[in-house]
């Protein structure tokens, strides 16, 4: 019985989400049948998609954000028009330098900047939501402004993936998307496209081939117009292209080198600078129509031959000398299938659900697998969920700060109605979401999130949750709904010892059950 | 004793409380006042800058004929809107960055040009791996110099845990020297006895979430004075918050003498601008985190050096967009009451294609250890061999620059 539960930790913890409370039941379903629970969810691929009402197409969230900019841009050349020249005697000078300060401002806090979302919904009222309210100075504030549609995009589709992470019975597929959206990261502190997109960009490029075959996930996040925006490819011109040689503009390597360094082969995975630079330009023409449209729908991919550079290349080796388009998606398609690409994806997977140090015989599993298939993902997930090795290894890694928030919303079963606490918690704990510090995506290790102030954080957050629904539940129960008998003896006593409900829940879920997995 | 007068000096009663745990190595290394020998008092703050830093950006060469062509339509010059800031007659500092300046001139800032770390390829991770482990090479190491240099501090010595600013250790300070990590936060905090009982719970069954929750509640309240409150919103405030909350953590008598951090967004493939642009905006926002060590210091600056280094530099041409790629030599800057500075200390490779390493980068002509060495050693008199060895294995042939420190 002991056992049973040990595995349901497993299945529930290592794959998913974790247990949901309420009437659930899934500690003791994962307990009867732990790898049937897990792959029950593979037997259905559709339901990785995410469809919700109101969240749009990236041409058509594209456009909306031209169409802001211009509102904008319209709005200030109206007040501008307004009002009347004011005093003249004040040097027209100072303002120029003052009014771009502020838009270079604004740019670079795009670009770096990580608590654009959080503001909004500090000034939001969340009556039920898990949120320790994040404490500003309540004197001098403006009043709260509207949200815009970049950030009402954006957390509209935080909130539809927050939704059904709690929803979901394990959450192993939900667990799978986290993992590959992690991997082909886009930030959305680069700009306003890249935030109204990150979300869109998950549904369309990540979600459909969870399951599927990874050289089709690898061409539809590269054809991305957020992916072609993020790593600056929609900038690139060949330099021997019409439109590079016409325009004093040319070749910008930067996505070629993270398809190569973190899609594909991984460092060290047999490519050169000269590869990089081939790759470049294989892919140049590879952008996303602007808002005049004179390349295609806004907002959508496009390949500009005006801007590809013309001829073969060689790239790993091998001639490329297809015309167009299909130059670079050949380079892909072989990119997709060489050997140090299975052994990167193989060993990050592993390293992923299992171990930091990931049991290389399991790797070698993953990749032969992943090889033989031409990068069948169910066939790898399938094979990791089959594995003794993935049910036998310790639960030693640490819940990342979004793993941490959504096991919490689970066993609590709040359905989330607003993303505001979620975001500013990971904010706060470092993981602010769709906006990892760079192209590499948030790290992987139980060292990275296991460091004292995350710890000390975690605490202060669940303390706050620990406040306000303590008294809705009955901790016990709770600790039965996440861990039951596998829970350890120090954890039951420590809750059942504790001076409040709140203060229990706080330490339930800060328990090394809710903590590890 | 050690612990008597850490309770005097730093600790609330919960962490009094605290103390009586088995777990808290971090603390038993707690400070030795003074160095009694001279009556220095030295300090250490190394600041990484993730991404890639633009060293002809940031200091730019304007007497190199090469370089106006080279950096186009970014290149600084010493006169229109927004000149750079003459250091010498051949170069000259960004203008987003006075504070440096004046430190400059006071003589307690110092640039190191056409530096780089061992590594030569140019990928961004491998390289901070590089950079920041202290080995020749990536590779899957968990630990960094400064935290081998902390446990390379003889027992009587030892100045103090290491400090990690941010949510995250970086890998520079991680390693078996204690460390405990700060970051600026607004948020209400749990209470002293749930927190008790939780790091009970952790001592039981899970030593290593004991150890960092303890060292994440010593260092909190310490830090969160009334000033501290986050102001949330840009980089620039962002930075400038971090290094406030820094200094005052290490201005304290007891406080830490060695401490880390990150800036991300350095990495400008595109629009990187000018004198004015984005660039401008981070470099601003790292002077502004300078001159909160400066002033969050207090008598400490003078003790103190700030080392900012980052893990490569970026192509001498820009792009095809108005940016430059990943790239090899970059600038180190060194500011510090400790400092001998007023100086660009280059060995200056030129800018002509053939003088450019693979025809691109600016070429490395000190090794960015070296520099760091020669720190490590002045501050804390690190021997030659403590530092070929441990802190930066197999770096024998790898001089110390001597004179960098008063």
């Amino acid at each position: 019985m002991a056992r049973d539960s040990q595995a349901a930790l497993v299945a529930l913890n290592r794959f998913g989400f974790g247990a949901r409370g309420g009437a659930s039941g899934d500690l003791i379903n994962a307990s009867s049948d732990p790898r049937g629970f897990v792959k029950a969810e593979l037997a259905r691929p559709n339901g990785v998609l995410l469809e919700a009402p109101g969240l749009q197409s990236t041409p058509q969230l594209g456009q909306a954000v031209f169409a802001y900019q211009d509102q904008v841009k319209q709005a200030r050349e109206a007040a501008k028009a307004a009002a009347p020249a004011e005093t003249p005697a004040q040097a027209p000078a100072d303002q120029k330098p003052a009014l771009r300060r502020n838009l270079s401002l604004n740019a670079a806090a795009e670009i770096t900047g990580q608590m654009t979302d959080a503001r909004p919904a500090e000034n939001t009222a969340r009556p039920e939501a898990m949120q320790p309210s994040a404490s500003p100075p309540p004197a001098a504030k403006p009043a709260p402004q509207p949200l815009n549609v970049i950030q009402k995009t954006f957390r509209a589709e935080a909130l539809a993936r927050l939704q059904r992470a709690t929803l979901v019975e394990c959450g192993f597929t939900e667990r799978l998307v986290v993992f590959w959206s992690n991997h082909f990261c886009i930030s959305a502190s680069k700009g306003e496209l890249a935030r109204i997109w990150a979300g869109a960009f998950e549904r369309e490029a990540i979600r459909p081939h969870v399951l599927g075959r990874f050289a089709d996930m690898l061409k539809a996040v590269e054809q991305h117009p957020a992916m072609l925006f993020f790593l600056d490819n929609q900038q690139s011109l060949g330099p021997d292209s019409r439109a590079g040689q016409n325009r004093k503009r040319g070749l910008n390597e930067n996505l070629a080198r993270e398809i190569m360094e973190l899609h594909t082969l991984g460092v060290g995975g047999g490519y050169t600078q000269g590869d990089v630079t081939s790759l470049a330009r294989i892919i140049t023409g590879w952008t996303f129509a602007g808002r005049q449209g004179q390349l295609g729908v806004p907002g959508s991919f496009v390949f500009n031959v005006n801007a590809h550079q013309p001829g073969p290349q060689v790239l790993l080796g091998k001639t490329y000398d297809q015309a167009g388009l299909a130059q670079g998606e050949a380079a892909l398609a072989d990119l997709a299938r060489h050997p140090s690409t299975a052994n990167f994806i193989a060993a990050k997977f592993v390293r992923h659900f299992v171990a930091d140090d990931p049991p290389p015989a399991l790797v070698a599993r993953l990749r032969d697998v992943f090889v033989k298939t031409d990068g069948d993902l169910k066939a790898m997930a399938i094979t990791l969920v089959d594995s003794d090795e993935a049910w036998r290894a310790p639960l030693t890694k640490m819940r990342s700060p979004y793993d941490f928030l959504v096991a919490s919303g689970r066993l609590l079963a709040r359905v989330p109605e607003d993303p505001g606490a979620y975001l500013n918690n990971l904010n706060l704990l470092g993981q602010p979401l769709w906006s990892p510090p760079g192209p590499n995506g948030f790290p992987d290790t139980s060292a990275a999130w296991a460091a004292p102030e995350g710890i000390k954080l975690r605490l202060d957050i669940a303390a706050q949750i620990g406040a306000r629904l303590g008294n809705n539940f009955d901790p016990l129960d709770l600790l039965e709904f996440a861990a039951a008998d596998a829970a350890s003896t120090e954890t039951r006593r420590t809750i059942e010892r504790a001076e409040s409900r709140q203060q229990a829940l706080a330490l339930l879920l800060m328990s090394p059950e809710m903590q590890r997995r | 004793m050690m612990i008597d007068c850490v309770e005097n000096r730093l600790l609330t009663s919960r962490r009094r409380l605290l103390l009586g745990g088995a777990s808290f190595a971090a603390w038993a290394y707690l400070p030795k006042l003074a160095r009694a020998a001279d009556g220095r008092d030295p300090r250490l703050i190394v600041v990484i800058l993730r991404g890639a830093l633009d060293g002809l950006s940031t200091v730019a060469p304007i007497g190199d004929p090469d370089y106006a062509g080279l950096h186009g339509s970014i290149a600084l010059a010493a006169d229109g809107a927004h000149p750079a800031i003459k250091l010498d007659s051949f170069f000259a500092l960004h203008p987003g960055m006075p504070e440096f300046a004046r430190m400059y001139r006071d003589g307690h800032a110092a640039v190191l040009h056409a530096v780089a770390t061992p590594y030569r390829d140019r990928s961004h991770f491998d390289g901070q791996d590089v950079l920041e482990s202290g080995y020749a090479g990536p590779g899957r190491v968990q630990s960094g110099w400064l935290n081998r240099a902390l446990e390379a501090l003889p027992r009587g010595e030892r100045v103090s845990s290491g400090l990690a600013v941010g949510p995250t250790t970086p890998l520079v300070l991680r390693g078996n020297a204690p460390t405990v990590g700060w970051a600026p936060v607004a948020l209400p905090q749990a209470d002293d006895d749930t927190a008790m009982r939780l790091v009970e719970l952790y001592r039981h069954r899970d030593p290593a979430l004991a150890s960092a929750l303890s060292q994440g509640l010593q260092l909190d309240k310490v830090a969160s004075g009334d000033d501290m409150k986050a102001t949330r919103g840009n980089a620039v405030a962002q930075m400038r918050q971090v290094a406030r909350g820094a200094a005052k953590l290490m201005a304290a008598d007891d406080g830490p003498r060695i401490a880390a951090l990150a800036f991300d967004g350095w990495d400008t493939h595109a629009n990187e601008g000018g004198p004015v642009g984005r660039l401008a905006f981070l470099l601003g926002g790292l002077d502004g985190a300078l001159a909160e060590f400066e002033s969050g210091l207090g008598n400490r600056w003078r003790d103190t050096v700030v080392v900012v280094a980052t893990e490569f530099g970026r192509t001498a041409r820009i792009n095809g967009t108005d940016g430059t790629d990943h790239g090899t030599a970059t600038v180190a800057l060194l500011a510090g009451g400790a400092v001998k500075g007023g100086r660009v200390i280059s060995d200056w490779p030129g800018l002509k294609l053939a003088n450019l390493y693979e025809g691109r980068d600016l070429k490395p002509t000190t090794d960015l250890r070296s520099v760091i060495k020669g720190v490590l050693q002045d501050q804390f008199g690190l021997s030659d061999r403590v530092l070929a060895e441990t802190v930066f294995p197999d770096s024998a042939a790898v001089k110390p620059v001597k004179g960098l420190v008063v």
